[in-house]
């Protein structure tokens, strides 16, 4: 399959926290600097580097050096393939509705005969 | 029967699934209860499920393998955490070995299924929760495998 499974493990503790998703939300709209995004929460700078470094680790965003900044790129690669699994999911149980609906109408045509 | 929609939460690991039947909430109910009837729908496409064990009540254990077009066997087992007959029920569903018990418990999905009547039938929503994502691959793969096979079987048709 698409995703190996530790990998799938750090996205989904990475994506857990409020935090992390409103700085990956962020960085998908434009890039952001690390003191940039601190200024956003009511946390220290540190704190703000240790959410960026889960999210590093999850493959959600990268980090690179600009000057004496560090600036932070959105990856949506991972995400996209936890969605590709939920949609192979969702396909799963449209087929289940389907047999469930098959099951019905024959209780159905039980119920008349 | 109609989709009413599947909402998909890719940060949170979870979908809502939501689906109409022209059938009473009572029948609905019996496709979750009577194993005979879940194993009608359980698997997916060519891989038909057998409930050799089906507790339906709360912290009930049920073990279940499906069979898959090669003649391999996937093992699976549910604990009921919730019965509100017939409106709500709960179960964890996870992998088992090949002795049909869990392999992992900690790596169980969780479902949260509701059935209400609306004015001509009944509506289902079934909520997944992936705690990670191993078990939802786990879930879909064998239906990839499988449209492939069917894929490549289409293919060797062609060039026949």
């Amino acid at each position: 399959m698409v995703v190996g499974d530790a990998e799938a493990d750090r996205i989904f503790h990475a994506l857990a926290d409020a935090t992390r998703r409103d700085i990956v939300a962020r960085v998908i709209r434009e890039e952001q600097s690390v003191s940039g995004l601190a200024r956003h929460y009511a946390m220290s700078f540190a704190a703000v580097q240790k959410h960026v470094a889960v999210l590093e680790r999850a493959a959600l965003v990268t980090k690179v050096r600009r000057g004496r900044e560090q600036v932070v790129h959105a990856d949506l690669t991972a995400v996209r393939q936890v969605a590709r699994l939920l949609d192979a999911y969702e396909k799963l149980w449209r087929h289940r509705a389907r047999s469930i609906e098959q099951l019905l109408s024959e209780d159905r045509e039980g119920d008349e005969s | 029967m109609t989709v009413v929609s599947a909402h998909k939460d890719v940060e949170a690991g979870t979908m809502t699934f939501v689906a109409e039947f022209d059938a009473s909430v009572e029948r609905v109910w019996e496709v979750w209860q009577d194993p005979r009837r879940l194993e009608r729908w359980w698997g997916p496409p060519t891989w038909p499920a057998t409930f050799e064990r089906h507790d339906f009540v709360v912290g009930g254990q049920s073990r279940y393998s499906m069979t898959g077009p090669a003649g391999e066997k996937a093992r699976g087992w549910w604990t009921v955490t919730a019965i509100e007959a017939p409106h709500r029920l709960a179960f964890d569903d996870g992998c088992a070995g090949d002795d049909g018990e869990p392999l992992d418990t900690m790596r169980a999905s969780h479902t949260v299924v509701t059935i209400e009547a609306t004015g001509t039938g009944a509506r289902m929503t079934a909520v997944s929760m992936f705690d990670s994502a191993e078990q939802l691959e786990q879930v879909v793969e064998r239906g990839a495998e499988e449209g492939m096979r069917l894929a490549m079987g289409q293919i060797d048709e062609v060039l026949a």
